[in-house]
């Protein structure tokens, strides 16, 4: 019965949602020179000649629209420029951008998201080249609905299933910043401290890493939704490798572990929109994480884990007081009674 | 994560080696294996099972997890006395991890689909509000957990409740099914590690009539990774030791006498009363029911709660081999039933067992079991 309609679950980056994409979006596709739809990666890339046209889009719904940290407008820009990104296109040519309105959307709220737009354009060296916009009678869509799609070229395409065992896999930053950001405003939670959302562009710093590690950069992928977690079973899934999570190793700013402590909520699970997570050959790691945390937003990057020939397929976090298999997120958690 | 976990102590990896360490001698000198413990509550297995801790304990110790996840042992008749109200048109209110759970013929969520009204909660104190908001509506909470929940409800009642809000009492009393338990000639427990804020409330010494009786160790523990093995060490020694007695390794938060007020509040509002837990036995004791004085908020005495109609349709063939009951008694695990991932899983819940999020089974199901993953990787 619950298979019958979509549920949110279906949204989470989870299982859930793979399965619905394979099930019924998968059947679209068909044979590309390149990566298509079948790879199920951040984006689709065609070769052009001697290079690759690098192309992804993303739609973007957050509540609240306005969060600590960012809003919508950079959320939308941030997201795209970072799976051009992801797929080793690190200077996009350009990005569209489609709104849907829902009546009554404060102009002056537009103008905020149009302007937060502009700053992260700057911030990431693109333009938005073309453009749609549409309004929806009340209630029909909720305030604001954005899209946006980024083309860009790149000499060279990562996927995200080039792992082997012995590769070394880095995440650029702290975890769990933007999910637990949104979820604190959402919620009305007052919790102590600054929780600010890490939403940014990532280009710069992954040309930085691609220039130092090169071919030794193998794999790559943002954590977003499903966070962590949700990108090292792909990325285990994917290349039939085990992969073995230092959790302590992992950074977490405090006042976001302070309030995944209290809402039980794990941060591994949750939403990163301004981090990478990179697989490297074991010989490049060292240059790579070096590169990584001379550019701004790489300053707390960590070697974090490890692919292994063992238990193929599967994400084992190590927590430093013992081991047990990382679980990917299944819907919203239910509260706990006691 | 290695900001926080430097800052608590009780998560101090060097430690955890250092206890893991000392368990494993224990264990070894105990003389036979396996050396079987239990402990009776959820919040224990969501700390093992979170910190990946069965990885670091010895071979030879089996923890399992007893009666301790309150959903659970919730009986399918009490689901149908809330599944029954909530079709005659009163608002249930109850905690997230009643929802989902199956009754005879139907969960409170299907209740829900036929159009009852059911409000999740994480408080009686939100129960009370929406009889508030809703003056012209019955609100019924349905009420489960133990001793620590029990209080709370018995506090809102005591401190004045509208008139048309009233309680549906699932609230069990963890002591007495120890007693069972105990008693079960295949369990072969030989330890139990009891719920440190459960005797917060309670006191230690609410354990001592089981002890003597048993012959039986008992250690409270809390609930960070040091407590639980710390309290492990310290069960397994009495247990090589062949002593008897109750032993609080949880001393920051738990005395002797307890909770004196909170007692006080939870024997004025609730009165003991034998009843099935789900799956495992008739508990004499078990059951916390409300006490004649507060009839008027009581929903059984308050409704007429017609069960037969649930009963025309049989209970799906499935969940006559759910065997939640023989793994919450320690005779079972997991991975035993035929249904484990193959027809129960958290989205189709067969046993109440995978619903909750302190279910065994649900555990098991997210951390994937009791997998050896110590000699994984380089």
């Amino acid at each position: 019965m619950s298979s019958e309609r979509v549920a949110l679950k279906h949204g989470a980056g989870g299982r859930a949602m793979r399965s619905l994409i394979e099930e019924v979006f998968l059947p679209l596709g068909g044979p590309v020179d390149g990566v298509g739809l079948s790879a199920l990666d951040d984006g689709a890339a065609l070769r052009l000649g001697d290079r690759w046209l690098v192309v992804t889009t993303d739609s973007h719904v957050v509540q609240p629209v306005f969060f600590p940290g960012g809003d919508i407008g950079r959320l939308a820009v941030c997201g795209t420029v970072n799976d051009l990104a992801m797929m080793g296109c690190t200077e996009p040519l350009g990005l569209t951008c489609a709104v849907v309105l829902e009546e009554g959307f404060p102009r002056q709220e537009l103008l905020r998201v149009r302007d937060s737009m502009r700053q992260a354009c700057q911030e990431a060296g693109v333009a938005v080249i073309t453009g749609d916009t549409k309004v929806m009678g009340k209630g029909e869509v909720d305030g604001i609905v954005l899209n946006t799609t980024g083309v860009g070229l790149a000499a060279r395409v990562v996927r995200d299933d080039g792992l082997r065992p012995g590769d070394r896999i880095l995440v650029t930053g702290p975890v769990g910043d933007h999910g637990f950001a949104v979820l604190a405003r959402r919620r009305d939670l007052r919790l102590e401290g600054d929780l600010r959302s890490d939403v940014a562009p990532l280009n710069g710093l992954v040309r930085l890493a691609l220039e130092v590690g090169g071919e030794d950069v193998v794999a790559m992928k943002d954590p977003t939704r499903g966070g962590l977690a949700s990108v090292l079973h792909e990325f285990a899934h994917k290349a039939q490798v085990g992969i073995l999570l230092d959790g302590p190793a992992v950074p977490v700013n405090p006042q976001t572990a302070a309030a995944a402590e209290i809402l039980g909520i794990d941060p591994l699970l949750v939403a990163n929109e301004g981090k990478a997570v990179l697989g490297v050959r074991p010989a490049a790691a060292d240059r790579v994480l070096a590169a990584l945390r001379g550019h701004p937003l790489g300053r707390q990057a960590a070697v974090v884990a490890t692919a292994l020939a063992e238990r193929p397929g599967q994400v084992i976090l190590d927590t430093g007081l013992g081991r047990r298999f990382l679980a990917e997120v299944e819907g919203d958690p239910l509260p706990r009674i006691c | 994560m290695a900001d926080l976990v430097s800052e608590l102590k009780f998560r101090d990896p060097a430690r955890a080696r250092a206890l893991g360490a000392a368990l494993e001698r224990e264990v070894r000198a105990v003389g036979h294996a396996p050396v079987r413990v239990m402990h009776v509550c959820g919040s224990h297995e969501q700390a093992i099972a979170r910190f990946g801790l069965r990885a670091a304990f010895p071979r030879d110790l089996e923890v399992i997890m007893g009666p301790g996840c309150p959903v659970c042992i919730t009986d399918m008749p009490e689901v149908d006395e809330a599944v029954a109200l909530a079709l005659d048109g009163k608002r249930i209110a109850t905690y997230g991890d009643m929802l989902k759970v199956p009754g005879t013929s139907r969960s409170l969520a299907d209740a829900q689909a036929e159009g009852a009204r059911v409000d999740l909660v994480y408080s009686v104190t939100q129960a009370v509000e929406l009889a508030e908001r809703y003056p012209g509506e019955e609100v019924v909470f349905f009420a489960t957990g133990f001793e620590t929940t029990a209080v709370a409800t018995a506090a809102a009642i005591l401190a004045g409740v509208p008139a048309n809000f009233s309680v549906l009492s699932a609230h069990k009393y963890i002591p007495p099914a120890m007693e069972i338990v105990a008693e079960m000639p295949d369990t072969r427990v030989e330890g139990f590690l009891a719920a440190g804020h459960a005797a917060a409330i309670t006191g230690w010494a609410v354990f001592e009539p089981f002890v003597a009786r048993h012959r039986i160790p008992v250690v409270v523990a809390g609930f960070e990774p040091l407590d639980v093995l710390a309290g492990l060490l310290r069960l397994v020694e009495l247990v090589r030791r062949g002593t008897a007695e109750v032993v609080n390794m949880y001393p920051r938060v738990v005395t002797r006498e307890g909770n004196r007020p909170a007692q006080e509040k939870l024997w004025k509002v609730f009165r003991l009363l034998g009843g099935r837990w789900r799956g495992i036995a008739h508990i004499p004791n078990g059951n916390l029911r409300l006490a004649d004085a507060f009839a008027a908020v009581d929903a059984r005495r308050r409704f007429r709660v017609d069960l037969s109609r649930l009963w025309d349709q049989a209970p799906p063939a499935l969940a006559a081999k759910c065997i939640c009951g023989d793994i919450m008694a320690g005779l079972k695990r997991p991975t035993d039933c035929e249904l484990f991932g193959a027809g129960c899983g958290p989205d189709t819940p067969v046993g109440a067992c995978m619903v909750s999020s302190e279910g065994s089974c649900r555990i098991w199901h997210t951390y994937g079991g009791v997998p050896d993953l110590r000699e994984v990787g380089p």
